[in-house]
């Protein structure tokens, strides 16, 4: 036959149009099977995602609810005096928004960019209406905070809805209208601190979950079947107690007047005036999250060790391993994928961890977890959280992809 | 071969107990000479791989002593017994590629890597997968991890290389063929090899010498001709190879023949091999293919009227399933020759074997 | 919906049965958990139910207007009366995220005078009618021996030489930063002056800086009381009305420290769009009545936000021995050296300092 002529069947259509055609039902049929898990996902998990991401870089606030002003800002060169013509176009924005009850999420939005002016916009919104022209004497009036330039600046930022100037700050930085981005001062830094120390108590606690599970896993997966049984249930005791309880036995055990150091004190290690601290810092959050977090790791090492069958290790006996040499040549390279499940998911975990740092973490052990919640919950500045969220959400797939590339994604075994 | 010096694995009075209440080795003695290819044969539970961990140090023995070229070995980790081993699953590491895992025995040993590689390729010329190096195990067929577990066990040169039913995981073909290369292998090395294994026709085509192994016992220790011709006892006769039973009671002995009446009432001789004498209980054991059927008594022969059941026609030979003296399984196999093809069922001819081919051995149960 | 709730619920149905009232609405109302909503269960909702046949569901939040724009967004409000701090309440007001309550309403004191004029100044608001007084404050446990002289001022609480040991403080720049500026000598009057320079707040971080490694940051409101019951801390800073309940309801030997208490309002807001506006209007003016007022007070030593409601004020519910006039921030005893959290301030400021606080924390 022909190389180049293409293969075709029985009544002359090409090999490969008739395959497609008769593979086509089927194929619908398992899209059809698909779909409602999908569409679930997409609604309740994909979509959400980039509705939220999306608002770290979006927040039209301000465009939206000062439409008079708006045009004006954009043109103006943010240096220059404000015109009166601006003046005029605010109060009537103000107006406007004192009328429908909007102007609280004005004033926020601007307050995010500088504070101090949240109260400048509602309280002149109060009296907008009393206002005479010439408005920009009229407003300074009221308020003389109205004839500095930095809040007409403040404005125009919040004024661009597309904005770099959340993610800016998330990482210590501010957008400005004349410098582009500038680092705050060393003092005044907070998010990149909490990155790097997330960052870094997770990787504590995901190297402490490793050290203390592997051997539980170990003897998990090679313990008699009633023993094994008795020491899993153990394990996923953890489990079945809640989040909040199991916190909470921690602040018992390890505050300074707790069990710890009671014993620590009887047994003379620690004087009864100068007990260790162990909790309401960094310790008491790693101790915590490790102790939480053990059974992720313990359950995909020990579903990859169940798999290990014996006669490795007596083979590299036979070999002339002595025992450490098997164990370490032997065994371990062969738990890795579930070091590396493991490892993964308790990583994960830990960074987007942020009850037990509340709990017991203290000043030094929070996590920008912590910091998402208080945006989300407490200064309602979604987008801020958005943007923070988003940094840890590209870390991780960074993390993913780095896991990927050394390891690879096939290697990972969860159970 | 058996030169009168001392044995190069010695088991003495070995037992080995794992619950402390059944002995699954009972009072285990076996010597075997350097470079004897020995099996171990037994159905599963019969004691015989747990004697071959012993050797190889996994398991210690409950009682007894164990001698590896002269010296006790109780007390030695496996690791430092210098024994090659190749598992039932092969065991090759799958994190390695095929050279390292031939590597690692030697790298343990501290060999420099000329020495090394050179070993390796050697090892690997010998089971021809030398262009499979650099695969991993999962990369391979079954017969090809076959080959390198083989390699491996051998690469570091071991005097005594032990194997635990090598050959379990792969078809029939294959399998015969890798009995003839490890048999080969054996021949040119002149490596010491214990063998384990259930299926008797393995063992009888690769060693020098097989142990059959029932119930924590040897049953019987002799080269695999001796096995198979002349068994001591039945549950060897019926293990080994094909086996028609005939029970009966001894009614006089002289000159080692034995005369016997059968349950079915009829009398005939067979040697006495294994019988606790006169008026004593005993069952007879002929081969299917020293059996011949005749339509009429022959004389020289011991003869039994029996009753053709079942003809299965295989070529070589026709497999004619008679009762014969109450027995309803006996089996004759029949040459192919030109007058025995009026073989019909329903018919009722003589059958009849020479009485040295007969042998009176122990009743056993079921 | 605890059992406690289960009970009124079922009961306010028997009565509104009883009293064959066809249109009993279901009232949420929402407020801050613990002793502090008890109270208010047993000042206002029992006596609303049986009065008017409705019935409410009491929830339990953790402040914040969170929830409330979450509800009003999706326009699924499910919570009819709120009970919100000042700044919060000014903040949703302004977001337009609250229903407005004409001040006229208002039920007048037993005397005539108009609601307007007797709730006292800076209670009532556009979208809110505040309902107590209560204070921030730091406190100690006497059963605890100590070689120490009582500590009396702000000051001693930033004292570590004369008292050695770990503070409680709220994790919070509101309140802390004030303590810090009263303690370092600015008098109560200027502290907002002060703090809303860039020198005032460095110098509020100086005093925070002399404390720093001795201070355990707590958040829930309960933790305090536990703090110190466990002897984790020799001082911490709590809401004056758990310590009382501490000390009236479960025996702990802890004493306060009125000097340079902060005080704060609590309020009834409606979120826009409840679905029972009317009932939740009728409840609001229920509540803040002189006598439901002066009744909450003898279940927790919070201050009523009318004056008609104080000279009403007067045993604890279940031991007459104590007064409740003396414990409230507002009794005589305890105002000398007050300062009212100024919302405007905190309401310009929150996310700023916040984030400058944990910066500091962080540090």
């Amino acid at each position: 036959m022909n190389a180049t002529q293409p293969i075709t069947a029985a009544d002359g259509t090409p090999l490969k149009k008739k395959l497609a055609q008769a593979m086509f039902r089927s194929k619908l049929r398992a899209a059809g099977l698909v779909a409602p898990l999908l569409a679930f996902v997409l609604a309740s998990f994909i979509f959400p995602i980039f509705a939220l991401m999306w608002q770290g870089v979006h927040n039209n606030t301000f465009e939206r609810l000062m439409p008079n002003l708006t045009e004006e800002l954009r043109v103006w060169d943010g240096l220059s005096e404000p015109t009166e013509e601006m003046y005029t176009l605010l109060v009537a924005d103000l107006r406007q928004n004192r009328a429908d009850k909007t102007i609280g999420r004005v004033a926020s939005r601007v307050n995010q960019e500088l504070a101090g002016t949240r109260s400048l916009f509602t309280s002149t919104a109060r009296k907008a209406a009393k206002l005479e022209p010439p408005y920009r004497d009229a407003l300074i009036k009221t308020k003389k905070k109205w004839g500095e330039i930095k809040v007409w600046q403040a404005m125009k930022l919040t004024n661009q809805s597309l904005t770099p100037g959340f993610y800016a700050t998330s990482l210590d930085a501010v957008y400005t209208v004349d410098q582009g981005f500038i680092m705050k001062e060393e003092k005044r830094q907070i998010y990149t601190k909490l990155f790097i120390r997330t960052l870094m108590i997770s990787g504590s606690v995901m190297l402490l979950c490793l050290l203390l599970g592997y051997p539980v896993a170990y003897l998990l997966a090679t313990l008699p079947l009633k023993y094994s049984n008795l020491l899993m249930i153990m394990v996923l005791l953890p489990f079945w107690t809640s989040l909040l309880v199991r916190t909470t036995a921690w602040i018992a055990i390890l505050q300074s007047q707790g069990v710890v150091n009671d014993i620590l004190v009887w047994v003379g290690i620690a004087a009864d005036d100068s007990r260790f601290s162990l909790i309401y810092n960094m310790t008491g959050t790693i101790i915590a999250m490790t102790h939480i977090l053990l059974p992720f790791m313990i359950l995909p090492l020990y579903s990859v060790m169940k798999t290990i069958p014996p006669s490795y290790m007596r083979a590299a006996r036979s070999l002339g391993a002595t025992p450490t040499r098997a164990f370490i040549k032997v065994y371990v390279p062969q738990t890795i994928p579930g070091m590396g499940a493991g490892g993964l998911l308790v990583f994960i975990l830990a960074i987007g961890y942020y009850i037990t740092p509340a709990l017991v973490g203290g000043q030094d052990g929070q996590l920008i977890s912590n910091m998402i919640a208080y945006h989300m919950q407490k200064s309602l500045n979604w987008s801020l959280a958005a943007a923070l969220g988003g940094i840890l959400l590209g870390g991780v797939l960074i993390l993913y992809w780095a896991y990927d590339r050394i390891i690879g994604i096939d290697n990972m075994k969860l159970g | 071969m058996l030169d009168g010096s001392d044995p190069f694995v010695c088991f003495r009075n070995v037992q080995k107990s794992y619950d402390g209440e059944t002995l699954v080795v009972k009072n285990l003695n076996l010597e075997i000479e350097s470079g004897e290819f020995v099996t171990m044969l037994g159905p599963s539970g019969s004691g015989k791989t747990t004697c071959l961990m012993m050797l190889a140090g996994f398991e210690t023995a409950t009682h007894g002593e164990i001698e590896l070229g002269g010296k006790p070995i109780n007390n030695i980790p496996p690791h430092k017994r210098g024994i090659g081993m190749v598992f039932q699953n092969y065991a090759l590491f799958p994190h390695m590629t095929v050279a390292e895992n031939l590597t690692f025995p030697l790298k343990v040993r501290g060999m420099s890597s000329g020495e090394i590689d050179e070993k390796v390729g050697r090892a690997l010329d010998m089971v021809q997968m030398r262009f499979f190096a650099d695969r991993k195990p999962a990369q391979l067929s079954g017969g090809q991890q076959q080959r390198i577990a083989l390699a491996r066990a051998l690469v570091f040169e071991p005097e005594l290389v032990l194997m635990d039913e090598p050959l379990g995981a792969l078809d029939k073909q294959l399998r015969e063929h890798m009995q003839y290369e490890i048999k080969h292998i054996h021949e040119n090395l002149g490596v010491t090899v214990v063998y384990v294994t259930h299926d008797q026709s393995e063992a009888l085509t690769m060693s020098n010498r097989i142990a059959v192994f029932d119930d924590g016992v040897i049953q019987q220790l002799a080269d695999p001709v001796t096995l198979y011709e002349k068994p001591e006892n039945a549950f060897v006769a019926q293990f080994i190879g094909e086996n028609n039973t005939l029970a009966g009671t001894v009614t006089s002995l002289s000159g080692g023949v034995a005369s016997v009446t059968l349950d079915s009432g009829d009398a005939v001789k067979a040697l006495a091999i294994n019988t606790d004498g006169k008026g004593s209980a005993t069952q007879l054991s002929v081969r299917p293919e020293r059996c011949v059927v005749t339509p009429k008594k022959k004389a020289g022969l011991s003869s039994l009227k029996g009753r053709i059941e079942e003809l299965i026609y295989l070529g070589d030979h026709i497999r004619c399933r008679m009762t014969v003296a109450g027995n309803d399984e006996f089996i004759v196999k029949v040459p192919n020759t030109a007058d025995q093809l009026g073989l019909q069922i329903g018919a009722e001819p003589y059958v009849g074997w020479q009485t040295d081919d007969c042998r009176a051995l122990d009743v056993k149960d079921a | 919906m605890s059992g406690l709730t289960k009970k009124f619920v079922a009961l306010a149905g028997l009565s509104a049965f009883v009293a064959g009232n066809a249109v009993a609405a279901e009232l949420t109302v929402v407020s801050w958990g613990g002793a502090y909503t008890k109270s208010q269960v047993e000042a206002y909702h029992k006596p609303w139910m049986a009065q008017t046949g409705h019935t409410i569901i009491s929830e339990d939040y953790g402040g914040g207007i969170a929830e409330i724009k979450a509800q009003v967004d999706s326009g699924n409000v499910t919570w009819d009366v709120v009970d919100v701090e000042l700044s919060d309440a000014i903040r949703a007001c302004d977001e337009g995220l609250l229903e407005e309550i004409d001040h006229s309403t208002l039920p007048p004191a037993p005397d005539g005078t108009p609601a307007a004029d007797d709730f006292l100044p800076g209670t009532l608001h556009d979208c809110a009618v505040a309902s107590i007084v209560w204070s921030s404050v730091y406190v100690y446990d006497t059963s605890k021996v100590r070689n120490w002289n009582v500590p009396k001022t702000m000051g001693d609480f930033f004292d570590t030489n004369a008292y050695p040991g770990k503070r409680g403080m709220r994790k919070s720049p509101k309140v802390t930063m004030e303590f810090a500026l009263i303690a370092d000598g600015v008098p109560v009057s200027e502290v907002y002056d002060v703090l809303g320079t860039e020198e005032g707040i460095e110098r509020a971080f100086a005093k925070l800086d002399t404390i720093k490694d001795d201070v355990i940051w707590w958040e829930a409101g309960a933790q305090p009381a536990q703090l110190l019951a466990d002897g984790e801390v020799i001082f911490t800073t709590a809401w004056n009305g758990r310590v009382f309940n501490a000390v009236a309801a479960e025996d702990q030997s802890f004493e306060m420290v009125w000097d340079g208490q902060i005080y704060d309002l609590d309020l009834w807001v409606i979120p826009k769009g409840s679905k029972n506006v009317e009932a939740a209007l009728d409840f609001v003016r229920f509540s803040t009545a002189t006598e439901q007022l002066a009744n909450q007070a003898s279940w927790i030593s919070y201050g009523p936000a009318r004056a008609s409601s104080v000279p009403l004020i007067g045993t604890y519910h279940d031991n007459p021995a104590i007064k409740m006039a003396d414990h409230m921030p507002t009794a005589p005893g305890n105002f000398a050296n007050a300062l009212q959290n100024d919302f405007e301030f905190w309401a310009d400021n929150q996310d700023d300092l916040n984030e400058r606080f944990n910066a500091w924390l962080a540090q």
